[in-house]
């Protein structure tokens, strides 16, 4: 399929997946070795939803997410060094080691942070859209969550209030299928949640999520609409997690939720595989050029796993910190 | 300086920063036309653009407000404490806690005004006076004024300040008066409590609307040879323990008044403090005056036992004298 997108924004969206593949796969190596503690949840499967998305947006714009927490700030440009040192809890990391795999944030990047609380940082991200609005500045404003969060009354209040005051904001609701083991079909009221676009008034577009240039042609036109002043978008991306909820949860759970078959055929359509056949396809790049792409990515994941392993943990004084703005007294 | 009621001083407060800094913006229920009576004249000088009416969705406005002051404005969000709950999410999982879980990249300016109605038959659903469950979590400056200067003041300096700041503003004083200066430059400083009445036997600390209690009983308590200091805090959070410490260290006696319910309420971290570092300046045992631990009952038959009152006030500064 030929496509109006530049070669250079094609082969940024390339690289951008392949980093989240590549740094995906080092947290699961990495946390099977016991390296680092808590939880992680890999995006292996949906990376063209945030690159695809996050290609249509400015550096001045701000995003949102999730608990889901790796890929959406990689697809706006983070830091691989810092992501992977916070993941492992150490100075040098995006939040200093306090937030950890759930909560990486970049604010100088435009990233407002992730959330662990699902659908917690929708409304946050409607409030950047209203900075927007009330300054008169053309920045927008987009928020990852799930299809489980679709259910949460902060995703539809958000909404309704983007709506009401014309909100430059992008909701994208990555359907992944299933809320840890719950398929969206057993708790969604409707086909799809896009069509929920339709009670808040706003337009809600149904896209193929495993195709990168589907994602960024569906985003520029609701960013195109937001910076115009016209209100939210909704977004539905279908896309597939590969791996479970989060790491270790195969060797907890009781029973099987989904079909191996279901899983072979999500990987079928490997959301890395359709970007670069359009592109060799079109004659962008050749494969070689694609291939190098990824080469570098897994080498500055490499990079950035050595980065955080020789990174220190933070001092004990580092506990009091953060806390509040200024001086204030820690009882 | 100029006499005015408690609820002017907090709208003066609001009406004084938008005019300082454009930034400044108000959202809230019904605020266009002052239902509650503390936005009285902010519409009309501000307008559509500064002053939104929000639809019935606190966890929506509440997070939209947090979204906003990340990214630079200073929004002042009114509610009311009952409805909080509603919203909570927003103001523990966002406000309170993003600036550390992002180690320290978001600051959130951020104010929001949570008026406690109780006292008036308001039952169970709009009596809540929740400030103790908002100094537990962490994040989140606690400011309790009890007079219309505070009002003023206080409100100021948390539009001001680069935190999350809840006022509790108290419906039992809204309609108090007193002297409010007209100058725009004053403030009151956080974590700088109040001593407002000085006096030798006994140390009163005082919350938000037990404040006028403790002054009419320390009045009483003169009469009968006792002389009552009564100290308002101010602010819970950060609270001014120094200056309780030393009313206590010269008194030996305290008696703390908190209309939140008694079970781990401010006064109970209050005295908590006091046990830890002033116990050997104690010579009785410590007093709490706070709300009974029932829900707010409807009948004007049962309400009025809940709350601290000056007599019951009298009864606990009576017992540390024994």
């Amino acid at each position: 399929m030929a496509t109006n997108i530049s070669k250079d924004v094609l082969m940024l969206m390339l690289e951008r997946m392949w980093r989240i593949r590549h740094f995906e796969l080092k947290v699961i190596d990495v946390y099977g070795a016991g390296e680092f503690v808590g939880a992680a949840h890999p995006y292996i499967g949906e990376e063209a939803v945030a690159v695809g998305a996050c290609a249509a947006l400015k550096d001045t714009d701000y995003i949102a997410g999730n608990h889901r927490s790796h890929g959406h700030p990689i697809a706006k440009g983070a830091n691989l060094n810092k992501a992977m040192a916070e993941i492992y809890g150490r100075i040098d990391g995006y939040c200093k080691g306090k937030g950890g795999s759930m909560h990486l944030a970049d604010f100088s990047v435009g990233i407002l942070g992730e959330s662990g609380i699902l659908a917690s940082s929708v409304p946050v991200a409607t409030g950047a859209g209203l900075a927007a609005k009330i300054q008169g500045k053309d920045f927008v404003s987009m928020v990852f969550f799930g299809d489980g969060a679709s259910n949460q009354g902060a995703c539809h209040e958000s909404m309704n209030l983007a709506s009401v005051w014309k909100l430059p904001v992008i909701f994208v609701c990555e359907n992944n299928q299933y809320a840890v083991t719950t398929s969206y079909k057993d708790t969604v009221s409707v086909d799809h949640i896009s069509d929920r676009a339709q009670a808040y008034n706003m337009p809600g577009v149904l896209v193929d999520g495993q195709d990168a240039i589907a994602m960024y042609e569906a985003t520029a036109q609701a960013v195109a609409r937001a910076r115009n002043g016209d209100g939210p978008t909704l977004i539905e991306a279908l896309t597939y997690r590969y791996e479970d909820h989060s790491l270790g949860l195969d060797k907890i759970r009781k029973s099987e939720y989904r079909e191996q078959s279901e899983i072979d055929e999500w990987r079928q359509r490997d959301p890395l595989d359709i970007l670069t056949k359009n592109i060799v396809d079109t004659g962008t790049a050749s494969q070689d050029e694609c291939d190098a792409i990824s080469a570098k990515a897994s080498a500055a994941v490499d990079e950035a796993t050595e980065f955080a392993r020789n990174s220190p943990f933070p001092d004990e004084s580092e506990l009091y910190e953060d806390m509040f703005s200024g001086e204030m007294p820690i009882p | 300086m100029a006499d005015k009621f408690f609820m002017q001083g907090l709208s003066m407060g609001i009406s004084e920063e938008m005019r300082r800094d454009p930034k400044v913006f108000f959202m809230g229920e019904d605020i266009r036309a002052s239902v509650y009576g503390a936005a009285a004249g902010i519409y009309d000088e501000f307008g559509d653009d500064r002053v939104l009416n929000t639809p019935l969705s606190e966890n929506g406005f509440f997070g939209a407000a947090v979204g906003a002051a990340a990214v630079g404005m200073r929004p002042v969000v009114e509610t009311l404490t009952s409805f909080m709950w509603v919203g909570m999410d927003q103001l523990v999982s966002q406000a309170a806690k993003m600036r550390y879980m992002f180690g320290g990249q978001a600051t959130l300016p951020v104010v929001y005004r949570a008026v406690m109605y109780y006292g008036g038959g308001s039952a169970a659903h709009h009596s809540d006076r929740s400030y103790p469950v908002f100094m537990n979590i962490g994040g989140l400056k606690v400011v309790t004024p009890a007079t219309p200067a505070d009002a003023k003041g206080l409100m100021k300096t948390a539009i001001r300040d680069d935190n999350p700041v809840i006022i509790f503003e108290d419906g039992t004083l809204l309609g108090t008066r007193g002297d409010v200066p007209d100058d725009p430059d004053f403030t009151v400083p956080f974590g700088v409590a109040n001593i407002l009445r000085a006096g030798t036997d006994v140390t009163v600390v005082a919350i938000a609307g037990s404040v006028p209690h403790a002054l009419a009983a320390a009045e009483d308590m003169a009469k009968e040879g006792v002389s009552v200091e009564v100290v308002d805090p101010r602010t819970l959070v950060p609270l001014d323990k120094d200056t309780i410490l030393n009313s206590v260290g010269k008194t030996g006696r305290l008696v703390v008044a908190d209309p939140a319910a008694k079970v781990c309420s401010a006064a109970s971290e209050i005295m908590s403090i006091v046990g830890e570092e002033a116990f050997w300046d104690l010579q009785a045992p410590m007093q709490k005056v706070a709300s009974k631990q029932v829900h707010i009952p409807f009948s004007p038959a049962l309400e009025p036992f809940v709350y601290p009152t000056k007599d019951g006030i009298i009864e606990a500064i009576k017992k540390t004298m024994n």
